[in-house]
C-alpha cells in the first residue's frame, strides 16, 4: 500500500495517548504508542489493547485512563487472544447490524508478554487471520517486574536473573529473532523499526500494518532508561547506534517479501551501541575484549542472513 | 408442543446453544466437552446457527477471547473440561472482576493427575472462588434447561457475572436420554436480545476494560462482585418462575426429594441424585424417612434456604465429588457444615467423598449411607464425619 508521510500534519494531529499517565520520563514504550496511534488516520475509531506491563499499570490506573479510545488489558499473556476475541465480535456485531462504523484493532505489549509468555496467544492470532495489529514495544527484558532477561534481552546484557558477577558476562544467549518467527506465519505484513530521525520509518510501518487488511506485526525497539541504563535525552542517539551497528535492523516483510528499509553506509561496530549503556559496562574490563569479538560475529551472521534473505 | 426428544447432554446443550445462536464462541477441545465445540461448528458448516466460532490454540486463549469478544458487546459462549478449566483459570477471574456475563458449558472431569478423563466435580469445584455463577444438572434435560436460562441469569442488571453451567462428564453429557425440547421461537422470546450499557465498540462512547486498581479502589470493586454474587440468587429465582411458565418444568436452588419430613438426608449434587431417589424410592417402601436434597445452584452459595431445606433431618451425608485436601472433606461438605453451624442446626453430619475419578455409585450403596445415618443418629458420627465411599479393600 502506498503511505504519506507528511511530517507537520501527522504530528498535529491529536495525541490518542494523553499526557498524565505515569510512564518513566524518556520511556520508549510510551513513544512507540503515541507514534503508532498517529498512525491511525483521524477520525478512524479504534479498540486498543494492551498485555500487563509497565505500559498497562502506567496508563489506565484507576480511575483514570490516558487512552482517547475504547481500551482492553485482560492478562499478561493474552493481549493477542483477547484482541482476537474483540475482533470476532466486531465482525457478529457488524453481520447482525448492530454496528455501522468502522474500527481498527491494535494491542501493544512488552517483549515479555510477546516474545515469552503471550508467544503462544499471538501466534494463535497471527495464524487464524484477524485483522488486527500486534504491536512488540522490545525494551528487551520484563522491566515492570524489575529488569528480569527475557528471550528478546540481548547476549550478555546485565539483568537481574543475569546479572554480570565474577562467573557471569550477563546473559548467555543471542536474541530471539520475533519479527522473522512471525514472517513465517505468512501474514501480510511485517515491520521492525525504532525511533529514527522524524520517526517517518515507525510511522509509515505503524500505518501499513493498520491499514492492511489481515494480521500485521510491528516490532519496536523501545529502550528503557532503567533496564538500559542511560541518560533519558541520549535515547535517540541510542536508538541511532542500534541500527548503524545493525544489531537492529530496519526491515518489512509484505506478503513474504523480505525488504531491508536502510541499510548504513558504514556499518559500525557493535561497541558503539554496547558503550551507550550501564547493562553492558562489564564487556568494556580487559579481560572481556573476546566477548565484544564474539558479539560483532553474531551481529555479523545475522545482519548477513538479513541481506541474503531481502536480496540486498 | 414441545418436542420430544432422545439426546446426550452434549447434544441437549448443544442445540440449546444453537437456538440462543450467541454473537462469539471462541472453544478449545478437551474430552469430553469436545462434541460442544464439534456440534457447534457443524450447525454453522450447515447454516443452521450464524455465532461467530474462533477455533483458538488454548483453553487460557478461549477464555481471554471470550473476555475479548464479551467487552466487545457480543454475547459469548464457550466449553470446557477438567484441564481445559484448569488453564484457563488466571482469566476466570478477569471474567468475573470485569463483569462480564459469558456463558460456559463445563461438562466436569478429574483433574490430573493420574490423568482421567471421567466425570468428578474437582474442575469446576477447584473454580468456585472464582466468581463465576456454578448450576449443576442431574440429568440431560436440566443441563439444557440450565443452559437456557444461563443468560438471562448472567446479563441481568443486578448480577452481570459469568455463569458456568456444569453436567457430569460422560454420565450426562455422552448418556442418551429422553429430553423434552423447547421450540425455537419460544427460546428466542424467552432468552431475549442481548443490550449491554457500556463496551468497547459503543459507538457513542469510549471504554475501557481492565484497570490496574490498587488499595484506593481495588476492595470496592471485589465487594461489588460480592453483592452481585448475592443479588443473583433472587434472579435464579425468578428466572425459574419464567422457565416454568414456558417448559412446565420448576427449578428452585435445589431440589428437594422426599425431604419434607425426611429424618435422613443425603446431600448431593449431579447425575448420582438419580441413584440416590432410587434408593430413596426402595427405603421408603420399607418405612424408612429417607430424602435428598439435590443442590442446583452452588454459587451463589444459598446457605439459608439449604439449611431451612434440612432442618428437620435427624442426620445428613453431604456427598462431594471431589477432594480438597484439607483433611477436612469436600467443598459442599465444608460449606454446608459452616451454614448448618451458623443456622443452629442440631442434626449430626458427615461428609462423604465418592466417584473420584468417575468411579461408579450404585444404588446398593447409598441404601448403605443411609443405614450409617440411622446408627449415627444413636451412636454419634464419631471417627465417621469424613469418608470415602466404595474404596477397594
Amino acid at each position: 500500500m502506498e503511505t504519506k508521510f507528511e511530517f507537520k500534519e501527522i504530528q498535529s494531529r491529536p495525541e490518542r495517548l494523553a499526557p498524565g499517565h505515569r510512564m518513566c520520563a524518556g520511556c520508549g514504550g510510551t513513544i512507540a504508542v503515541r507514534n503508532v496511534l498517529k498512525a491511525l488516520h483521524p477520525g478512524d475509531k479504534a479498540v486498543i489493547g494492551n498485555a500487563t506491563g509497565c505500559l498497562e499499570v502506567s496508563t489506565f490506573t484507576y480511575p483514570y485512563t490516558a487512552y482517547e479510545d475504547s481500551y482492553i488489558h485482560n492478562a499478561f499473556e493474552n493481549a493477542g487472544a483477547t484482541m482476537s476475541g474483540v475482533e470476532t465480535a466486531y465482525n457478529a456485531l457488524k453481520k447482525r447490524g448492530r454496528i455501522k462504523e468502522n474500527y481498527k484493532f491494535i494491542t501493544f505489549g512488552g517483549d515479555g508478554g510477546t516474545y515469552d509468555i503471550g508467544f503462544q496467544s499471538l501466534s494463535g492470532a497471527m495464524e487464524r487471520g484477524h485483522d488486527m495489529v500486534y504491536v512488540c514495544y522490545d525494551n528487551g527484558a520484563y522491566m515492570n517486574t524489575g529488569i528480569q532477561r527475557s528471550s528478546a534481552t540481548p547476549m550478555y546484557a546485565d539483568t537481574t536473573t543475569t546479572p554480570a558477577g565474577k562467573c557471569s558476562a550477563g546473559k548467555t544467549q543471542y536474541r530471539k529473532d520475533l519479527a522473522a518467527i512471525i514472517a513465517e506465519h505468512k501474514v501480510p505484513y511485517v515491520g521492525q523499526t525504532t525511533f529514527i530521525g522524524n520517526m517517518k520509518d515507525l510511522y509509515t510501518k505503524a500505518e501499513k500494518a493498520i491499514y492492511t487488511p489481515g494480521p500485521a506485526f510491528l516490532n519496536i525497539m523501545a529502550p528503557c532508561p532503567r533496564g538500559w541504563r542511560y541518560d533519558a535525552p541520549s535515547i535517540i542517539n541510542i536508538c541511532k547506534l542500534g541500527v548503524e551497528t545493525c544489531y537492529w535492523p530496519l526491515f518489512e516483510v509484505i506478503e513474504g517479501k523480505w525488504i531491508l528499509s536502510y541499510e548504513p553506509k558504514e556499518k559500525l561496530p557493535i561497541e558503539e551501541f554496547l558503550k551507550t549503556q550501564g547493562r553492558f559496562k562489564h564487556l568494556f574490563k580487559k579481560e572481556n575484549e573476546h566477548l565484544i569479538a564474539e558479539y560483532q560475529k553474531e551481529v555479523d551472521k545475522r545482519w548477513e542472513q538479513l541481506k541474503e534473505r531481502c536480496g540486498a | 408442543m414441545a418436542i420430544k426428544e432422545r439426546m446426550s447432554g452434549n447434544e441437549a446443550i448443544a442445540y440449546a446453544m444453537k437456538q440462543i445462536n450467541p454473537d462469539v464462541m471462541p472453544a478449545f477441545p478437551i474430552t469430553p466437552s469436545t462434541e460442544l465445540p464439534q456440534m457447534v461448528s457443524n450447525y454453522i458448516a450447515n447454516g443452521e446457527m450464524d455465532t461467530e466460532f474462533i477455533p483458538v490454540e488454548s483453553e487460557h486463549s478461549a477464555m481471554s477471547a471470550a473476555i475479548g469478544a464479551s467487552s466487545a458487546g457480543a454475547r459469548t459462549m464457550t466449553a470446557t473440561s477438567s484441564a481445559g478449566l484448569a488453564f484457563m483459570w488466571e482469566v476466570l477471574y478477569v471474567a468475573a472482576s470485569n463483569r462480564l456475563p459469558i456463558a460456559m458449558a463445563v461438562v466436569n472431569r478429574a483433574l490430573s493427575g493420574p490423568i482421567n478423563i471421567n466425570c468428578e466435580h474437582s474442575d469446576s469445584m477447584g473454580a468456585r472462588d472464582s466468581g463465576w455463577l456454578q448450576i449443576y444438572a442431574e440429568n440431560n434435560q436440566e443441563a439444557y434447561d440450565n443452559f437456557l436460562q444461563a443468560y438471562r441469569i448472567a446479563e441481568h442488571k443486578d448480577v452481570k457475572l459469568p455463569i458456568m453451567i456444569c453436567q457430569d462428564g460422560f454420565i450426562i453429557s455422552h448418556g442418551v436420554q429422553n429430553i423434552e425440547l423447547l421450540e425455537d421461537d419460544k427460546v428466542k422470546n424467552f432468552v431475549g436480545e442481548y443490550h449491554p450499557e457500556h463496551y468497547l465498540l459503543k459507538e457513542d462512547e469510549v471504554c475501557s476494560v481492565g484497570p490496574y486498581a490498587i488499595t484506593n479502589f481495588g476492595m470496592e470493586g471485589k465487594k461489588a462482585q460480592a453483592h452481585a454474587m448475592d443479588s443473583a440468587k433472587k434472579v435464579i429465582l425468578d428466572v425459574a418462575a419464567e422457565f416454568e411458565k414456558v417448559s412446565g418444568r420448576k427449578y428452585g436452588l435445589y431440589e428437594g426429594y422426599e425431604l419434607e419430613d425426611a429424618e435422613y438426608v443425603i446431600v448431593a449434587i449431579g447425575s448420582v441424585c438419580g441413584t440416590i431417589k432410587d434408593a430413596i424410592d426402595e427405603l421408603r417402601s420399607q418405612g424408612v424417612k429417607a430424602g435428598l436434597m439435590k443442590v442446583r445452584v452452588f454459587r451463589p452459595f444459598p446457605a439459608e434456604e439449604f439449611t431451612d431445606a434440612i432442618k428437620g433431618a435427624k442426620a445428613v451425608a453431604i456427598m462431594d465429588r471431589a477432594e480438597s485436601y484439607s483433611s477436612q472433606g469436600g467443598p459442599l461438605g465444608s460449606e454446608l457444615m459452616a451454614a448448618m453451624y451458623r443456622g443452629h442446626l442440631k442434626a449430626e453430619a458427615i461428609n462423604i467423598v465418592y466417584g473420584l475419578c468417575g468411579r461408579d455409585v450404585n444404588v446398593a450403596e447409598i441404601r448403605e449411607v443411609y443405614a450409617q445415618l440411622k446408627d449415627i443418629e444413636k451412636n454419634g458420627a464419631a471417627g465417621r464425619e469424613y469418608q470415602y465411599l466404595g474404596l477397594r479393600d
